[in-house]
């Protein structure tokens, strides 16, 4: 295999300590988000302080590391100065580029922070090269996240077709809905994964154990699924749970819990030019990202080098132990 | 450009695989009978269907017009195949025609001639409203979990900057969209060989939990709620709010019935409670939801029309 060029990898850092061991397990960068509602992880226990954002940026810079913030939720009318409150402080702290999501928001920092790089998140949904192409022109977007429901063939198309670098995810957690366009959760517990940032949040989740000792998942009042006790269960996310139609019965109508592992397409992301891959898990443990961050550093500078590398752990580490190349690979995924 | 004083009626598009013949005869009855100012009109949800009915397309848009309505062409709300890019620049490229922007991918072919932004367009607040106006939107339908005081905040702005605001008042609503055809996963098949079977549902899948409670509503790639959204009793509210546009979401069944309560609501013939019963006896065979409105679940009911 021919040498390639070495994309990015970009590690999430739910918490200071996890971005300290992501960077030290060989992030080139890492993402994370200021307290509150203005990013789409916004969990109980997660995020940074204005201060410790500071320090954190200081201590990436100092061992070459990148530091994005985001800013990918979208607030409700009345309440966009916090979110532009957060614009200003991650310009001001010096991120290396803020990703947003909001049309709105993006028009803020665009207009407020002209020269400083904006990235455009997935929950903006930018799935073709018109929609990425808007955004550039209009905000000079330096760099998009592609949206999860793409083929390897048609992010090369993509790529062919817009000015800017694209970021791609290959490894965690998939959500099955398009991404900033799931209402999923309010509907059923009165938070929004867009407004609010949160899915599937933790005080709405409940395990009930039967006799026979199946578990049954719930979300607020809804049953999300039923877990005999010789399987693994997932975290109760809607579009993984298990249900019936009267045309079938007991099964996973949206998408079964797996979790998306691309490492075997890495050589063909680097191909379709792919600048940064990005790796999910934010609320992950530090445990989980120190060996994700560390596996796939040695498998993409293996594959740069033009050498194939082993990728059997990486297995280990995904949702209930099963994995999927989820739209990736090809189109009978749809 | 002055905002609109008195509310109309619009009917949004319809979402479902209908056959064609339905599909065509329903917006006949629209044009002949329905008290709705505006009609969305497109496939919105599977670039596979829109071919379906173009061989009706003709008739229907020039029956409409003779019957005064104002007729929208909606684009498709999510872009991603070559069949979906074909047909987001067939619709929204075209001159003269009055388009609906349901993806961002439509505002570049648009290039800032008037539109319309639809419901999948998140436009959640001032600055979005501001941007969507600027680029030449003159009418913003918000997205359907857009609580009470999020329509307030906008609806002073939009009589400011002079576009209208409409929010969806009835039908199941959109939650959420995948590039994966959830209809196809049902049968075993492919969004790319589904044989359309989502025509055997006309208002949709109902989606039970494994305990037998309808939660969700399967329609292609669209997940829908299993309830039906009834804002009639939140009408006066909702136009104080300074929303103009009232859009009822097709059905197969009660649609010109749900016309007609709520154009007699607006026109002071009938009383809210009055317009509720009839709503009742014509609704699909769902319950009905206002949560969101109230920034409560979605699927919740809040019969007292309390903010608490």
């Amino acid at each position: 295999m021919t040498q390639l060029f070495k994309p990015e990898l970009v590690c999430p850092a739910g918490t200071p300590a996890s971005l300290r061991t992501a960077v030290e397990a060989g992030a080139d960068a890492v993402y994370c988000g200021f307290q509150g509602p203005t990013n789409a992880r916004n969990f109980p226990g997660l995020n940074f302080t204005r201060d410790e954002m500071i320090t954190a940026v200081d201590w990436a810079h100092q061992r070459g590391a990148k530091v994005l913030s985001a800013i990918n939720s979208f607030p409700t009318a009345g309440r966009t100065q916090i979110w532009k409150d957060a614009i200003d402080d991650a310009v001001s702290i010096g991120v290396d580029a803020a990703i947003i999501a909001d049309i709105g928001m993006a028009d803020y920092m665009h207009k407020s922070h002209p020269d400083h790089r904006m990235h455009l998140s997935v929950q903006a949904g930018a799935s073709s090269p018109e929609a990425i192409n808007f955004y550039c022109e209009r905000f000079d977007i330096k760099r998009v996240v592609l949206p999860r429901i793409l083929t390897v063939a048609e992010i090369k198309k993509v790529h062919d077709e817009i000015p800017c670098e694209i970021e791609a995810f290959v490894f965690g957690n998939i959500g099955m809905m398009a991404e900033g366009r799931c209402a999923l959760t309010n509907y059923v517990t009165g938070l929004s994964t867009n407004m609010d940032g949160v899915c599937s949040p933790a005080n709405f989740v409940n395990y009930e154990e039967d006799e026979n000792l199946n578990l049954t998942t719930r979300l607020g009042e809804f049953a999300i699924d039923c877990i005999s006790c010789n399987e693994n269960a997932g975290y109760p996310t809607i579009c993984k749970g298990r249900y019936n139609t009267v045309h079938k019965q007991e099964y996973y109508a949206f998408e079964e819990p797996i979790s998306l592992n691309l490492t075997a397409l890495l050589p063909d992301l680097m191909k379709a030019g792919v600048t940064a891959l990005k790796i999910e898990g934010r609320q992950r443990s530090r445990a989980y990202v120190r060996s994700v961050v560390s596996e796939f550093r040695g498998a993409v500078d293996a594959y740069s080098e033009g050498k194939y590398p082993d990728i059997s752990n990486l297995l280990a580490l995904t949702e209930g132990q099963k994995e999927t190349q989820g739209a990736f690979r090809s189109k009978t995924w749809r | 450009m002055t905002n609109q004083i008195s509310p109309i009626l619009t009917l949004g598009p319809v979402l479902y695989n209908w056959p064609a013949e339905t599909w065509r005869d329903f917006y006949l009855k629209i044009a002949d009978e329905a008290a709705v100012e505006k009609v969305y009109l497109g496939e919105v949800i599977c670039s596979k269907r829109a071919p379906l009915f173009d061989p009706h397309l003709e008739q229907v848009v020039t029956r409409l017009e003779n019957g005064g309505k104002e007729v929208i062409f909606s684009t498709l709300s999510e872009t991603t195949s070559n069949i979906d890019r074909k047909l987001m620049k067939k619709i929204a490229a075209s001159e003269g025609f009055n388009i609906e922007a349901n993806d961002v991918s439509a505002l570049w072919h648009i290039k800032g001639r008037p539109h319309t932004i639809g419901p999948h367009m998140n436009a959640y607040n001032e600055e979005s409203m501001k941007f969507f106006t600027t680029n030449g939107a003159t009418n913003i339908c918000l997205p359907p979990e857009m609580p009470a005081v999020g329509m307030k905040n906008l609806g002073k702005l939009a009589g400011e900057i002079g576009v209208d605001l409409e929010v969806q008042v009835y039908g199941r609503i959109g939650l959420a969209l995948s590039a994966r055809c959830y209809h196809a996963r049902t049968w075993d098949r492919t969004k790319d060989s589904c044989k359309f079977i989502c025509d055997i549902d006309c208002d949709g899948m109902d989606l039970h939990t494994l305990e037998g409670k309808p939660f969700l509503t399967i329609n292609g790639i669209q997940t829908q709620s299993y309830t039906c959204l009834n804002l009639i009793n939140e009408l006066d509210e909702i136009i104080a709010c300074g929303v103009t546009g009232l859009r009822i979401s097709p059905h197969s069944t009660g649609t010109l019935e749900t016309i007609e309560a709520f154009d007699g609501v607006l026109n002071k013939k009938l009383s809210a409670e009055e317009a509720a019963v009839k709503l009742e006896a014509s609704r699909i065979n769902a319950p009905f939801s206002n949560g969101f409105y109230y920034q409560k679940p979605g699927f919740e009911w809040i019969s007292n029309g309390s903010h608490d």
